[in-house]
């Protein structure tokens, strides 16, 4: 899969709330979350990012709370991936559930720029910086992540079990 | 190739004899919790699957906790989606006025047991690592799953074995040497680790210091913490459970990442300033930072002896006219005993507010939201940006005893800093 977008930047440590602060978490409407995304970091964020675009980022993404909340807000917003130098595993995981890319790519952080266009082929395990034409590698999924993402997130993948169990009597 | 106690639990959980780090498993579980916040997502995702019942029910926990008493309209339906399918489905249900925040209630109720698989849609299900189990936080979906399979996967996790020597100071409790910990290491220091926490402090600490630690874990990115079973483990579940358990221990020759010694004998009580948990400084080197609320509770620190901790300090004294004290009682249980010893009568003459069990102010929820520009000394877990509030507010992270000095004296303190 190639994902090509523009960039928004972001620092180290990006904690899930300031991705969706926890007054919003009353609602599990991915609109709804989607127009406070990023809020507590950038107010003017949800009114600028386009469907489409990609969050580019440091150290730790969506470290603190396991709300899954945070990578649907993220999601719904129409970002279509996350690439950061490292990701906190429960963010991580939720968002390969959910069937939100995320790729670490830890060289490619430093160069990259806001409104810079990047190119993700994840199956060649590569980000492309198409403004300045270098290409970086991202680390590949294990083929355990790989056989969730194919299925279209984890509960299709359970789906599957379960009626195959069901077929199995 | 000796293993470490988390590799056995999850060898164990899988039904293999051994696992290496690394490899990505699928494990049983004991017990999957979610509460009020994440609930109506899992149950959301549950329902898709088409299936009547989950896994077993008396393995399916339900807490209300984060917004409750509902705080609005919109937390009252959340609430209501959870309690109906908790009914409906026969699974555990702590309601509020018997209940309080998961990770004290799950304890009191026998529910955390050593060598154990325990997932829950919160952060700081790590918690119950301090019971030697093998204890983590995961998103509503993974949750989903496991109330369908009863099984999660896991990646082993390494382990990075903490050894904290020396003899801790007066003043000087669980929540110190986790924020230390994680000041020394950062917070993704242990990320995708688990922190194996050792040696002979840790030998002599009480089980609520050690629940604070394990509470933390994820604050340094961890995968979960974890302590060895001995016999301050073996009497506090005595008086909630008499279930059997099987603890483990780590091999001599377990495989480590890291081995960390810290010796701890000359700690100083600490606070986290904004943003990080791991701003960490001693609270007698913070000078003239006045603060307008302070908030002693929560899953990291709202047990008994927290509030003991709090109690002696404000006893005879009063709280800053300036500051707002909030404590709240983790759990009912905690609230009756407090209330029995004469606690709440101390908080309550000092000027403090004692209030019901609820995780409200730690996440900005309610009982305690701050406006902008307001300064706040909390024994929560996380000092975020807008974690408790308004962005442009500011958490500081201790554990109870500088949280009370603070609050007598309207500005971040040092329990010695009172005489």
């Amino acid at each position: 899969m190639i994902i090509r977008g523009r960039v928004w930047k972001f620092g180290d440590n990006v904690d899930t709330d300031v991705i969706i602060p926890a007054r919003y978490l009353v609602t599990i409407d991915p609109e709804e979350l989607a127009k406070h995304v990023m809020e507590d970091i950038d107010p003017e964020f949800a009114g600028k990012v386009q469907p489409g675009d990609i969050i580019v980022a440091g150290r730790n993404f969506g470290c603190g709370s396991s709300r899954e909340h945070a990578p649907i807000a993220i999601k719904a917003a129409g970002v279509q991936a996350v690439v950061a130098e490292s990701f906190a595993r429960i963010f991580f995981r939720n968002a390969i559930n959910i069937g939100l890319p995320v790729v670490e790519a830890p060289e490619a952080i430093a160069e990259t720029e806001t409104g810079d266009v990047i190119e993700i082929d994840t199956e060649a395990g590569t980000v492309r910086n198409t403004r300045t034409g270098k290409t970086y590698q991202s680390t590949q999924y294990d083929e355990f992540i790989q056989q969730i993402i194919r299925a279209g997130g984890l509960m299709q993948a359970v789906a599957e079990r379960v009626k195959a169990r069901q077929q199995a009597g | 190739m000796g293993m470490t106690m988390s590799e056995k639990i999850l060898a164990r959980a899988a039904g293999r004899r051994s696992v290496e780090p690394g490899e990505i498993i699928e494990v049983a579980v004991d017990l999957v919790m979610t509460n009020d916040i994440t609930a109506p997502l899992s149950i959301a995702e549950f329902k898709k699957l088409g299936l009547e019942r989950v896994f077993d029910p008396q393995k399916v926990v339900f807490v209300p906790d984060h917004f409750v008493p509902a705080k609005d309209i919109k937390a009252a339906e959340q609430s209501k989606i959870m309690r109906e399918f908790a009914l409906a489905q026969g699974a555990l249900y702590f309601e509020i006025g018997r209940a309080g925040i998961e990770h004290v209630v799950l304890p009191e109720n026998g529910l955390t047991l050593p060598g154990q698989v325990i997932i829950g849609a919160d952060s700081h299900t790590c918690t119950y690592g301090a019971f030697n189990c093998f204890a983590t936080g995961m998103g509503s979906t993974d949750i989903a799953a496991a109330m369908a399979l009863g099984t999660t996967w896991v990646r082993v996790p390494p382990t990075i074995k903490f050894v904290y020597k020396g003899t801790l100071p007066p003043d000087v409790g669980g929540k110190d040497l986790i924020l230390y910990t994680i000041g020394q290491i950062g917070v993704d220091g242990a990320l995708y680790a688990v922190m194996e926490f050792t040696g002979e402090v840790i030998d002599n600490l009480p089980m609520d210091d050690r629940i604070a630690m394990a509470n933390m874990a994820i604050e340094a990115g961890a995968k979960t913490g974890i302590f060895g079973f001995d016999e301050k483990t073996r009497e506090w579940l005595a008086r909630v459970t008499d279930k059997p358990y099987e603890p483990v221990d780590s091999d001599p020759d377990a495989r480590y990442q890291q081995v960390i010694e810290f010796d701890v004998s000359n700690l100083r009580p600490l606070v986290a300033l904004p943003h990080l948990p791991s701003n960490v400084y001693p609270a007698d080197e913070i000078e003239d930072m006045p603060i307008d609320q302070v908030v002693i509770g929560s899953c990291t620190n709202g047990r008994l002896s927290d509030l003991r901790i709090a109690a002696e300090i404000l006893k005879g004294r009063q709280v800053h006219p300036r500051v707002r004290c909030i404590i709240v009682p983790g759990s009912q249980e905690v609230a009756k005993q407090a209330t029995r010893e004469g606690l709440a009568d101390i908080f309550l003459e000092a000027g403090a507010v004692f209030s019901t069990s609820t995780c409200g102010p730690c996440l900005g929820g309610y009982m305690g939201v701050l406006a902008k520009g307001e300064r706040c000394v909390s024994t929560t877990n996380r000092n975020f940006r807008g974690r408790m509030g308004h962005r442009e507010s500011e958490v500081i992270l201790a554990g109870p005893a500088v949280a009370a000095a603070s609050a007598v004296l309207g500005r971040v303190a040092s329990p010695a800093q009172l005489n």
